[in-house]
């Protein structure tokens, strides 16, 4: 082991990369079960496409551009095609930077897969993968060096222990921008379009928090004190978020409802992501309710208006995300970071450097994420025709079905030598639809 | 009376369903069922194993209506159906002997007429 890594911690962020990486197709499950039962594995495929695209990008470009040198807008070169990451300690950590590397590759895979939540049911597929290689490197990699490589954000005393920059606000105003750019599904406020399996949905939640113990707590990068406080803040933020949601959901319905129980967990672990390893667990406590409060009042509002921004990314990580990195302002404690206070520990000048990033990011965010997509839009259509959205973006895009049930279906290929072949009916030859 | 025996795209459904009240018939039964009427079949691949799905999703109205209401209700049908492309459905128009409603034992065009009508 060279000199400088630490094998407990290299332990814990072995594992913790692990852990995020799960996130993704976590993520999937929750999206897919919130789409009709035609698009959910288009929606899941959206997800499963950053695990490719994001992954590549990340490691030719992306990683480089955000994690070498601390240039103010964007990092170097020096680290493109992975030059020079090796098993030598990460400077400031002590475990070892190819691992380093791979942990910050998980959180571009999940957040590139967050985008995708705007956009679903009537994105064609081909133009995603475009998108999301693209955002990945332009928006992704500017944000994370802005908030942890080094770059002005972080120079300039911003606090984000896990992402609330590129992660959080970084998806969720792209995602607004993604939605406006794209446009409203055909049914759009036209008929009822309701989630099509609410267990996947919970289960995805469940499995996301889980994940988000690995997200939080590995961003100190150690098994030390700041990984301890973000995990255990990971456990207390989301429970309080979820039981703000149940008085909110009684308040407006008199219902608990499970999606709205899901909405909750993610919205806790976004609200804790940025203030994690910053701030008390009794803090992280009322974050929970306070993150909860603006995240509902938009997903209530949102969907009053024409912007189909449909699995509420904006409302679940961007808004709670700009939450958790204002919350910081007030509450960072330095007797349990070591870093810094916030606003009512005597430090005012926390809470501008964070004001200032809760500014900047979704700004970013939103006018990069929009020139993207306007710019793929001119090369290639961003969406599928009306016909194709009614059918369904499985069958479109992939050919296949979420819920094949095999009646009907009359067996091509492969055709094995010795089976007699039975009777089937003639192909029909009725013209193909334009 | 009359049975009228409409099998439409299931994403048409919802707006047969808008033109269906629009025309002001409101007692129908509605079931999904699978069927085949000349349409291009649908080739779908799974690893190793392509397969050509013979039979396409429809959803199938059955609305029992009084003689004047036969006209308006076809008309609904084609109306919320319509694609232009093959595979949008039939309309079956069936003679009925005789509507009973359970609760109240009415017959025949008291029967298929809506409460409240």
């Amino acid at each position: 082991m060279p000199p400088g890594v630490n094998a407990g911690d290299t332990a814990w962020m072995l594992a913790a990369t692990a852990l995020v990486l799960m996130m993704t197709p976590a993520l999937g499950l929750f999206y897919a079960g919130l789409v009709r039962a035609k698009n959910t594995l288009n929606t899941f495929m959206m997800c499963v496409a950053a695990l490719a695209v994001a992954t590549i990008a990340w490691a030719v470009i992306g990683y480089s551009l955000a994690f070498d040198g601390d240039g103010s807008i964007v990092g170097g070169l020096g680290h493109a095609f992975l030059s020079g990451v090796a098993f030598e300690p990460r400077d400031g950590t002590t475990i070892p930077h190819l691992l380093f590397f791979a942990f910050q590759a998980t959180f571009c895979i999940l957040t590139t897969a967050l985008v995708a939540g705007a956009v679903v049911e009537r994105m064609r597929f081909g133009a995603f993968l475009v998108f999301a290689g693209l955002w990945s490197v332009l928006v992704y990699a500017v944000l994370a060096h802005w908030a942890f490589g080094g770059g002005w954000l972080q120079a300039q005393g911003t606090l984000d222990f896990a992402g609330g920059v590129p992660v959080e606000m970084g998806s969720g105003f792209s995602a607004l921008a993604a939605a406006l750019v794209v446009g409203a599904r055909k049914d759009y406020g036209r008929q009822a379009i309701l989630p099509h399996n609410s267990i996947y949905v919970l289960v995805g939640a469940g499995l996301l928090w889980f994940g988000w113990f690995g997200f939080n707590g590995g961003s100190g990068f150690s098994a030390g004190e700041p990984g301890v406080l973000a995990f255990v803040n990971t456990l207390l933020a989301p429970a309080c978020a979820l039981a703000t949601w149940f008085v909110l959901d009684l308040l407006r319905s008199r219902h608990v409802t499970a999606i709205g129980a899901a909405t909750a967990i993610v919205v806790g672990c976004v609200g804790i992501t940025p203030a994690a390893g910053f701030i008390s667990p009794m803090w992280a406590m009322a974050l929970g309710v306070v993150a909860a409060l603006p995240a509902y009042a938009v997903i209530v509002l949102r969907t009053r208006t024409r912007v189909d921004e449909t699995l509420d990314v904006l409302a679940a990580h961007g808004v709670a995300g700009f939450t958790g990195i204002l919350f910081i302002g007030f509450v960072a404690e330095a007797a349990w970071n070591g870093v810094s206070d916030g606003l009512l520990y005597g430090n005012a000048a926390q809470l501008g450097d964070q004001a200032l990033a809760a500014l900047a990011a979704p700004a970013y965010a939103f006018g990069a994420t929009f020139a993207l997509l306007k710019l793929i839009g001119v090369v290639s259509p961003l969406r599928v025709t009306a016909r194709e959205e009614a059918m369904g973006m499985d069958v479109v895009s992939h050919g296949e079905e979420a819920y094949a049930t095999g009646e009907g279906a009359i067996l091509v290929e492969p055709i094995v030598p010795g089976v007699p072949e039975r009777a089937r009916p003639e192909p029909a030859v009725a013209p193909v639809p334009s | 009376m009359k049975l009228v025996i409409g099998i439409v795209r299931p994403d048409k459904a919802n707006e047969v369903l808008e033109a269906l009240y629009r025309a002001e018939v409101r007692g129908f039964s509605m079931s999904r069922v699978q069927g085949h009427g000349g349409e291009l079949d649908r080739v779908e691949t799974y690893r190793g194993t392509t397969v050509r799905l013979g039979l396409a999703e429809k959803v199938r109205f059955e609305i029992a209506v009084s003689d004047e209401f036969v006209e308006p209700t076809i008309e609904a049908l084609c109306d919320g159906g319509r694609t232009g492309e093959v595979g949008d459905g039939k309309i079956f128009v069936v003679e009925l002997e005789q509507v009973v409603r359970i609760r109240t034992g009415e017959t025949d065009n008291l029967a298929v007429t809506p409460v409240g009508a």
